[in-house]
């Protein structure tokens, strides 16, 4: 089990915006009638896209008023999964995967490279304020070892140089390309394919 | 090798474009109507046929699961649940699916919405593939379009709503009755088996759960027979899988191939070979990392298929294969894996939340050779007081690697780790050896 705790510093109250409120009330239709209480997790995307990236206290009260449902069923949830954010994070979210088929590939280098270029630690805003890292379990792009996540993108096939190249244009506020980055196409034996050939070179 | 007209995932490496009209050229939404118009026993039986196993990890025959479903719809209603949370280490074929083929999996949750009677259907994605997900949902809004989903989907006169649930990065949501508690907006903690699912699932309604892979490959069985399925593999562990090769290899890939393939084939053929050669691998964890791994000896003649993995006590689980050469700790790799089941332990049963624990540790001090020449026997006495002691099969998925390490590599380990607590005179060492022992004299 991991250990989670909410931030010491909490905003007084949060509601959703209109944009939110929109999203959230099409995702409660998803759901049999009465049977609100599922939306509960994708609430709290929302709520933590809408607040810089995670959830505070108050969000939980206003998702539990929302669905209708004992706040503290929405603090087990928020607690529970480890994808909400419970204290801020960078405006750019860099999770390593470490787990062992990214470690034997020398995930290690690219937690060498968050620490020289964010932070010594996880969890810690970089000198700018706009970027925090922190080591995740596996992110299920195991073949596309080592890599890791920024916000919703996937940034695979790295080594220690290409990620402090990443981390630099975070850092300068620039969007880099996603995806692997040792020049093959998704998920191909690189330079190697025996294959689906023939549609290759259609 | 496999024949290319023989494998399901066409568009495995994205080179034809994902959306409706190029999955339509590639056969996908092209007789839907008419496979319905056979029935639900015909596909089922069809399916039954095929010998299908689930592709999730256990391997439960998927025609047999379908017809545990209630023949007659009653006051409930039923669902279908789509399971994509594939956290497995070393497994993300799941992942290509959902962003390449969605249209072979939205096609067959329509025809197996059918087969078990739902008019809803839930695709639990977890939450870090949210850009795959968007991909599946602008598939679906595509079907929507053009009338594969919705009132009379695809003019088969089924109706069906498909709806995407992200989890939020909890491993053990794979385990089928944590995922419904996700859906259903709890913690994800596992239910005690029986009632089974099929029964008493989804808001206690009869609920079907397959994996992603599972549900891809159905339509195109039901196209070409199920005779042709089962003419692939062999008995038992028959058709075409992903495997998805990872670790030391020279060119790391997603394949799909024939069960029964040779491992060696797997690794040299497609994956490029071991890094530093064939002579230079050690283990291979042949199925995600909960399944014991196998040392390189046993590689040279593997299969790769349910059966015979069972033989060799591992199993084919996800086809995740983790390759690990000479170059690599074991016991670091094996201390890593006991960390991720450490983190992912929901914590509702003490043997599984107390016990992830004290493995990692206790390999964490073995990879260092800290550990007492005792510890050895304790660690695995630890791991047969979780396995089967558990409600869910995370207890077994977690000592498992460790059993395969200490079953193969225990030489290794207790070459490390050879202190002895009972030291001979020395008073100074601290107080966690046995002292007490020491001091008989003076008792």
């Amino acid at each position: 089990m991991s250990l989670r705790r909410p931030a010491k510093d909490q905003p007084e109250s949060f509601e959703f915006n209109s944009s939110s409120l929109e999203t959230a009330n099409s995702i409660v239709a998803k759901y049999p009638e009465g049977k609100q209480q599922s939306a509960v997790m994708a609430l709290l995307y929302i709520a933590q896209r809408q607040n810089n990236n995670w959830i505070p206290l108050a969000a939980m009260k206003y998702i539990a008023k929302f669905l209708g449902m004992p706040y503290i069923k929405v603090y087990e949830v928020a607690t529970f999964y480890t994808m909400y954010n419970l204290s801020p994070v960078g405006k750019y979210f860099v999770q390593v995967c470490t787990t062992t088929p990214c470690m034997i590939r020398g995930a290690n280098k690219l937690v060498e490279a968050c620490k020289e270029k964010i932070s010594e630690n996880e969890n810690e805003l970089s000198t700018n304020k706009s970027c925090s890292w922190m080591e995740v379990e596996c992110l299920g792009a195991c073949v596309n070892a080592p890599m890791m996540q920024i916000n919703d993108d996937y940034f695979e096939d790295l080594d220690k140089e290409i990620t402090l190249e990443i981390l630099d244009k975070i850092l300068n506020g620039e969007t880099p390309k996603p995806g692997s980055y040792r020049g093959r196409v998704n998920n191909e034996p690189k330079n190697n394919r025996k294959t689906l050939v023939d549609f290759k070179n259609a | 090798m496999l024949k290319d007209q023989n494998r399901i995932f066409q568009n495995l490496y994205n080179d034809m474009g994902s959306d409706v009209v190029s999955s339509q050229k590639r056969g996908d939404w092209v007789n839907t109507k008419e496979i319905t118009a056979n029935g639900r026993n015909w596909i089922i039986n069809e399916i039954k046929e095929s010998q299908l196993r689930g592709r999730g990890g256990a391997g439960f025959p998927t025609g047999l699961k379908w017809s545990f479903a209630p023949k007659e719809l009653g006051s409930r209603p039923h669902y279908l649940v789509i399971n994509g949370d594939e956290s497995e280490p070393g497994t993300c074929k799941d992942r290509d699916i959902l962003r390449f083929e969605p249209h072979k999996l939205i096609e067959g949750c329509l025809i197996t919405s059918y087969a078990v009677q739902a008019h809803v259907c839930y695709i639990y994605i977890r939450g870090e593939y949210f850009v795959d997900g968007q991909k599946l949902q602008a598939a679906i809004d595509e079907a929507y379009e053009k009338n594969l989903l919705g009132k009379n989907a695809a003019g088969t006169g089924w109706d069906l709503d498909i709806y995407i649930h992200y989890g939020a990065g909890a491993y053990i949501c794979g385990e089928e009755t944590a995922l419904l508690e996700s859906i259903e907006g709890k913690k994800g903690q596992p239910r005690l088996k029986p009632p089974f699912p099929a029964l008493i699932g989804l808001y206690g309604c009869p609920t079907i759960i397959n994996n992603v892979e599972t549900i891809a490959v159905v339509t195109t069985i039901l196209r070409r027979g199920g005779k042709w399925f089962s003419s692939l593999g062999r008995e038992k562990n028959t058709g075409t899988k992903i495997f998805c090769i990872s670790g030391n290899v020279n060119t790391p890939c997603n394949v799909e191939e024939e069960m029964n393939i040779p491992l060696r084939e797997l690794i040299e053929v497609h994956a490029g070979g071991v890094v530093g050669g064939w002579d230079n691998l050690q283990a291979v964890i042949p199925g995600g990392s909960s399944m014991p791994l196998i040392p390189k000896d046993k590689c040279e003649t593997l299969t790769m298929d349910f059966d015979s993995l069972m033989t060799e006590k591992s199993g084919l689980g996800t086809a995740g294969i983790v390759v690990i050469n000479k170059d690599q700790d074991i016991i670091k790799c094996m201390a890593r894996i006991a960390r991720f089941y450490k983190h992912e332990s929901c914590g509702q049963c003490t043997p599984c939340r107390e016990g992830s624990g004290w493995m990692w540790r206790m390999l964490e001090r073995m990879a260092k050779g800290d550990a007492t020449k005792d510890e050895v026997e304790m660690l695995g006495d630890v791991t047969n007081q979780i396995a089967g002691h558990t409600i869910c099969a995370f207890g077994e998925g977690s000592s498992w690697p460790v059993q395969g390490l200490l079953r193969h590599f225990k030489k290794e380990i207790e070459k490390r780790n050879n202190l002895d607590p009972i030291v001979q005179k020395k008073n100074s060492i601290p107080y966690l050896i046995d002292q007490h022992l020491l001091d008989k004299k003076n008792a």
